[in-house]
């Protein structure tokens, strides 16, 4: 009978109530399980996943109205439908329960056809949510969805320090020339989902792809407390990702590739930049172009890594970064200290 | 046995609802959890327990609604509505009232269960 499966919550103190609540979901097709306070019902909702919540007022210990206020401070239980049933005196506690975030409220005794729809509803609006986390997930990277899902979408930055890193594949105009599309475009794939493993796993955000070039943020939205250790380090990462990488396409006769990695560190400008209808997370500031450029400069100074002073102060010691002089790099008027890290 | 404290309909409706033999063990529950609500009800006016009293009120209406007893379910509203008062022996007196509607009713229900 019910639309889907679904795993409800009763909290309830009284012992009939549970029951016939109970009762009525099951005759629904819905699961249910029982807490006979708040108290409870929180140390159950942090033990397991539910879909819905079916929360009385009046309850000793912690009541319907503290349940309400608590999980709305719970990142991972705020969306979670509360459909409040009570039979309490007073259209301002009715109020005070959907303004604390409450979808919906039924009185006690709870009509069974009116529990249906309300269910199915709430149910429906949570699945449309859960579906449009996971949308955002697979297009934003987990910080920038947990950003937009804490803040709301607004266009325009904020000043943060930051990381900037840029990669890319030497030699890829040959590269794509001499396979077939197909081939190419799995090459891009894989290279890809090496590449954010190793960024991901050092708290990074990649913010940017064009063709084989990638940009990545360490530091924004979320700070980090080392992002110059944690660019480099996932730098370093990314390299002996791609040895392995290449001892598999060598045995599979096919050519090795090469990547240069740039990396510098500042205030930048960081934020939503685009339409309101289409936006993308991304930062701006003279640190993403020295970047850039520094990636660039990884071929003429035949390097893997290349830092900028910012970066390399804030380096712990076990990481040793080789200074190779001031370089002049195009779109900066000063000739600028650079340093080049080793593999691992 | 119906004696105008039970609204015949809602009890129906409720049976038609859930089961015969889901009815049988809601209002066997029922009659074993309101003596320990009323217990409750007379530790708070002794101890001057406003939420425990206003509680206990409630959750007896809540109950008496489910099942359409309608003179025990406005008897505990009213209870509910005014809360423990500073009068203890006034407060003790609405408790047996209160217990006598019980008595009756639970006699009806079991009646009504068995018929």
């Amino acid at each position: 009978m019910a639309e889907s499966f679904a795993r409800l919550l009763i909290v309830d103190d009284n012992k009939v109530n549970r029951l016939l609540l109970t009762r009525n979901v099951e005759l629904l097709g819905y699961d249910a399980s029982v807490a006979e306070n708040g108290r409870i019902a929180m140390n159950l909702l942090n033990d397991e996943a539910f879909d819905l919540l079916l929360l009385d007022i009046e309850m000793p210990e912690m009541d319907g109205f503290q349940v309400l206020e608590a999980i709305k401070l719970i990142p991972s239980l705020r969306d979670i439908p509360v459909i409040v049933t009570s039979s309490v005196e007073g259209i301002h506690n009715i109020v005070r329960c959907i303004e604390l975030g409450a979808d919906d409220y039924l009185p006690k005794p709870v009509n069974q056809v009116l529990l249906r729809a309300r269910l199915i509803s709430s149910l429906e609006k949570k699945r449309l949510r859960d579906e449009q986390k996971m949308l955002l997930r697979r297009f934003a990277t987990n910080e920038v969805a947990q950003d937009l899902q804490e803040s709301g979408f607004a266009l325009g930055g904020k000043r943060v320090n930051v990381t900037v890193l840029f990669c890319d594949i030497r030699g890829f105009t040959s590269l794509s020339e001499s396979q077939s599309p197909e081939e190419t475009i799995e090459l891009l794939n894989d290279y890809y989902s090496l590449m954010f493993e190793a960024i991901e796993s050092h708290s990074g955000i990649v913010t940017m792809m064009i063709g084989d070039g990638l940009m990545a943020l360490f530091g924004a939205p979320q700070p980090l407390e080392d992002s110059a250790g944690s660019a480099v380090t996932a730098a370093q990462e990314m390299l002996s990702l791609i040895d392995q990488f290449n001892t598999d396409r060598i045995s599979m006769k096919k050519p090795a590739i090469k990547i240069g990695i740039g990396i510098a560190s500042g205030e930048v400008v960081a934020g939503y930049a685009g339409t309101q209808d289409r936006a993308t997370y991304t930062c701006i500031g003279d640190k993403v172009n020295l970047a850039a450029r520094l990636e660039a400069h990884t071929k003429i100074a035949n390097c893997s890594i290349l830092i900028d002073e910012a970066t390399r102060d804030a380096l712990a010691d076990q990481i040793k970064a080789k200074a190779i002089g001031h370089v002049p790099l195009k779109g900066i008027s000063e000739p600028v200290a650079v340093f080049s890290v080793p593999r691992v | 046995m119906n004696n105008g404290s039970i609204d015949q309909s809602v009890f129906n409706e409720l049976q038609e609802a859930t089961g015969s033999d889901f009815i049988k063990e809601l209002v066997e529950t029922f009659l074993e959890e309101v003596p320990r609500i009323f217990a409750e009800l007379r530790n708070a006016i002794s101890t001057g327990d406003e939420d425990q009293f206003r509680r206990g009120a409630h959750s007896i209406k809540s109950n008496a609604q489910t099942f359409g007893l309608v003179l025990l379910a406005e008897q505990a509203r009213k209870m509910e509505m005014a809360g423990l008062g500073a009068d203890m022996d006034a407060s003790n007196a609405q408790i047996s009232a209160l217990d006598d509607e019980f008595q009756r009713t639970a006699t009806a229900l079991k009646g009504m269960l068995n018929g």
